[in-house]
């Protein structure tokens, strides 16, 4: 450009430097208005779950408060929350259901999950991976209430015909439904741990000589570790929060499944959870009842002790999913 | 590393045997008087291992197809059994005779509206949080804070998140049973799952283009705008349609929340409810004809099922055409 | 004469380092002003320090002061608009998910040009002066990351004079591309000088001979010496640690 291409160049330049002064201080102030917006969403998790401890407990919170007896709480299976003449609040059996519905789904998963999930990460081919994710994903997609109609449907008259139970909702049959809802997290999170073993080391085995397997034994399954408790806590997590496929499948009786007579541990009895608790009594508890004088309705206690449920509930998870992701953070650290 | 280590010390073993194997076999071949010996022949160790690496390929194999196999059983079961209702009648018509025959139509409808609401908020929120978290947030204590929120929503039990909405929206805030405090409690259900799709599509956009936006002047939403949202959308769009499948297939959150057992409505009509009412919801229809109400035909109830699963598959394949799509037409 | 910048003892920290120490320079206008030195020096930093990019790395606390045309850009409100008074070209090529002429269009764009005529003039303006424009002319649809690295490079350069900035700043700009390309870019730069001011930071000691009207020899976040080229590259430069690096004894 020459010399006085510049000059009058320069001339546009101061006269548009005016509404280009306007221009960038309106840009600014837009830039910062959304930024603030963006900046609220992003905040707005942590509101929410704070929202969540915060309003389940306003509503479960006049339970703890008056003479709460955490030892009948949580050790005693009297629940009776309806009877007009003694009302009790003991979740112990509540907390054997979801203890024993967990246990039956993660034995039931735990091998077949992580069998999986080894396949498809070491030893399969890349067709063959795209079709077992795809399907895995379907498994995960299946709505929680369509399992429980198909425990309900399916599986029922299923382990009556097996097992000879005289009734075909118990631990049984929902612990293997929630086993298969508990399938595709710990694949997908086993999964990944594995594909995280740093490649380093599986060069190093494979350039001496390892088959897969020796690989895969020795050196992957030793180092992908934690991801895999990792995911099998996920799994925990999973299984002890779900609510209709339980609601459907336990056969809703306050039961404790352990007796002195074998097999001892009673997979074939039906049990209550924790979830199935709240679903099933929620709508019929109501919130406010007559007072002890008759004339001012309060706050029922039945209604504030599914509250406190939740409450449990929440910790419980709060803690596997806290546990887990921590593990988790770990290993993307180290790699 | 342990596992290094105990690479190491397995090679050094591996070698060493290997190495003895293929001495004896050189000596077994000389003494029978060959000339030549082949140093890469398969010893019976290698056979050995070799041997026990196919046993364990189909092991594992086995496994991944016996936890799979339930899920095309099932599906098979289901609609084989729903067969005889599924009908277009069945999709349009309204319940009858107490819900033991008619069809599903005020339960669609109603679950259309709750996910579509749900959504409306979902959507914004989380995305915005997502860019939140990936452009500006800075690596403090803050934004650790942030990250262990969402991954706790993301892990509450949905009972957990129907009490949530009951104490939160339908009495703390007033709003009742209604559309609006069922798709809201929805809504902060499918949040988390939001955010971290958007956060990890944002992530795969290379930092250099950033930061080539910024040395010719652009501001971080510019380039926000510009080049990394349009290059992260499909992985916002595919987290977004794998949580509709989610928010239609929920019950829990809704059921003290805004669905309702029965609500009268006009066969077709695609306006039935207002956002203060109550309505009926697909999820919660199948499990309330399952379970309390006595006399429905059992291919009614496989069809209902059957509508419910059709429906979150056909969007979950969606999502998966989508990814696959982006994966082919990576622009760098 | 614009574009004349002025560093008075900058000093920069970032991750527990001091990138540069009490940094002191004149840069005057129009001319190839060569920086020179071994690596982690402080060069790029005190590119990023002059466009105020650094302030985009965490944990990155400036002090000192930094005049272009006697105006001191820390106090600028709008750091855009300055920045857009600097073109910056790095050392690997980046092409943006964008066509060939959208790359180009980018800053304009983003300054408020829209008419598409101004816009087409800018582009083959740009793709010209950065020796790319007969290349490239019949495809300007074509996705800029599909270039080549050198075309890539190239490009940068486009976009960084797509804002007809008054300032150049090239770090190690030849690193990734073929030694062919660099002499046409180099070509190009001794055009460029003539209308704005060029800062060149190079670990190629033969390229600043050959480019740079100044040089500065940078050291460990410290300036060793400054002066004329001829001078720095002469026989007696007047200091040791300047013969020594330039004649390859460190670095």
């Amino acid at each position: 450009m020459s010399r006085s291409n510049q000059r009058s160049e320069d001339d546009k330049r101061r006269a548009r430097s005016l509404s280009t002064r306007v221009r960038s201080m309106l840009h600014l102030l837009s830039e910062r208005t959304i930024v603030s917006l963006i900046f609220i969403c992003g905040v707005s998790a942590v509101i929410f779950v704070f929202g969540i401890f915060f309003f389940v407990f306003r509503e479960g919170a006049p339970f703890l408060r008056h003479g709460f007896d955490a030892g009948g709480f949580f050790l005693s299976a009297d629940w009776f929350p309806t009877s007009v003449i003694n009302k009790r609040y003991g979740i112990l059996a509540q907390l054997a259901g979801t203890g024993t519905v967990t246990l039956v789904a993660m034995l039931v998963a735990v091998p077949f999950s992580l069998g999986t999930a080894v396949f498809i990460a070491e030893f399969c081919g890349r067709k063959t991976k795209e079709v077992l994710k795809i399907l895995v994903e379907f498994l995960a997609a299946i709505p929680s209430v369509v399992w429980g109609f198909i425990g309900l449907m399916v599986m029922n008259p299923l382990i009556v015909k097996l097992t000879g139970a005289p009734v075909g909702l118990n631990v049984l049959n929902a612990g293997i439904i929630v086993g298969l809802m508990s399938v595709p997290i710990i694949v997908t999170i086993a999964e990944d741990a594995i594909r995280a073993v740093p490649d380093a080391y599986i060069e190093a085995a494979e350039a001496l000589g390892a088959t897969r397997w020796q690989l895969v034994r020795k050196v992957v399954l030793p180092a992908a570790k934690s991801g895999l408790l990792a995911a099998v806590l996920l799994g925990v997590g999973r299984a002890v929060g779900e609510t209709m496929a339980v609601l459907m499948c336990t056969g809703h009786s306050i039961n404790i499944p352990f007796d002195g007579t074998p097999p001892y541990f009673h997979v074939l009895d039906s049990v209550r959870t924790l979830t199935a608790t709240i679903a099933a009594e929620m709508g019929e508890a109501p919130r406010l009842e007559a007072g002890p004088d008759g004339a001012y309705p309060v706050e029922a206690k039945h209604y504030q002790a599914l509250f406190v449920i939740g409450i449990v509930l929440f910790v419980i998870t709060f803690t596997i999913n806290v546990t887990a992701d921590l593990i988790v953070k770990g290993i993307r650290k180290g790699k | 590393m342990e596992a290094g280590r105990n690479s190491e010390s397995l090679f050094a073993e591996a070698v060493l045997v290997d190495r003895k194997a293929r001495v004896l076999a050189r000596e077994e071949t000389a003494k029978a008087g060959a000339i030549s010996t082949n140093l890469f022949a398969a010893t019976k160790f290698t056979n050995r291992k070799l041997k026990t690496q196919t046993i364990v390929k189909w092991a594992f194999g086995s496994m991944s197809v016996i936890i799979l196999i339930p899920l095309v059983v099932l599906t098979t079961v289901l609609v084989v059994r729903a067969w005889p209702s599924l009908t277009w009648d069945f999709l349009t018509d309204v319940p009858k005779q107490g819900m033991r025959a008619g069809g599903i139509w005020p339960a669609l409808v109603g679950t259309l509206y709750t996910v579509t609401f749900s959504l409306l908020i979902a959507v914004p929120v989380g995305v915005m949080a997502g860019i939140y978290l990936n452009e500006y947030a800075r690596d403090n204590w803050f934004t650790w804070i942030v990250h262990l929120a969402v991954v706790n929503l993301a892990g509450v039990p949905s009972i957990v998140h129907a009490l949530f909405g009951l104490g939160a929206f339908v009495i703390f805030a007033g709003m009742g049973k209604s559309i609006l405090s069922a798709s809201l409690t929805l809504a902060i259900m499918t949040l988390p799952v939001i955010i971290v799709s958007t956060k990890e599509a944002l992530l795969a956009v290379p930092m250099t283009f950033r930061m080539a936006c910024w040395n010719l002047g652009a501001s971080r939403w510019q380039t926000i705008r510009s080049i990394v949202l349009p290059n992260s959308i499909g992985g916002i769009l595919t987290g977004i349609i794998l949580q509709v499948c989610r928010a239609a297939g929920e019950t829990a959150p809704i059921m003290f929340t805004g669905a309702v057992f029965f609500k009268s409505v006009q066969r077709g009509d695609l306006f039935p409810y207002k956002p203060t009412e109550q309505c009926m919801a697909l999820s919660y229809h199948l499990h309330t004809i399952s379970t309390q109400v006595p006399g429905v035909p059992d291919s009614m109830l496989y069809a209902t099922a059957v509508v419910l699963l059709g429906f979150v598959l056909v969007f979950n394949t969606m999502a998966i055409v989508l990814r696959t799509r982006i994966r082919n037409r990576k622009k760098w | 004469m614009t574009g004349c910048i002025e560093l008075k003892d900058l000093t920069v920290r970032y991750g527990g380092k001091t990138a540069l120490d009490r940094v002191s320079l004149s840069i005057p206008a129009n001319g190839i002003y060569a920086i020179i030195g071994p690596a982690n020096s402080g060069k790029t930093t005190l590119l990023k320090s002059i466009n105020r990019t650094i302030e985009l790395e965490p944990g990155a606390s400036v002090r000192g002061k930094i005049f272009i045309d006697a105006e001191d850009t820390r106090r600028v409100r709008d750091v855009y608009g300055l920045r857009r008074k600097i073109g910056m070209v790095f050392p690997l090529p980046v092409g943006l998910p964008l066509s060939i002429y959208d790359n180009v269009a980018y800053a304009p764009r983003i300054a408020g040009v829209h008419r598409k005529r101004t816009l087409d003039e800018i582009v083959e303006r740009c793709l010209r002066q950065a020796a790319l424009w007969p290349e490239v002319k019949d495809r300007l649809k074509m996705l800029g990351t599909m270039l080549s690295g050198g075309q890539q490079q190239r490009l940068t350069i486009a976009r960084a004079l797509s804002h007809d900035p008054e300032i150049l700043c090239l770090d190690e700009f030849s690193i990734a591309i073929d030694p062919v390309t660099t002499m046409r870019i180099e070509d190009v730069l001794l055009e460029l000088k003539k209308e704005m001011t060029i800062i060149l930071v190079t670990n190629l000691v033969q390229q600043a001979r050959r480019l740079g009207d100044m040089t500065c020899f940078l050291n460990m976040g410290r300036v060793v010496q400054a002066g004329d080229t001829e001078t720095m590259f002469s026989e007696n430069p007047g200091n040791q640690l300047t013969y020594d690096y330039i004649h390859g004894v460190f670095g």
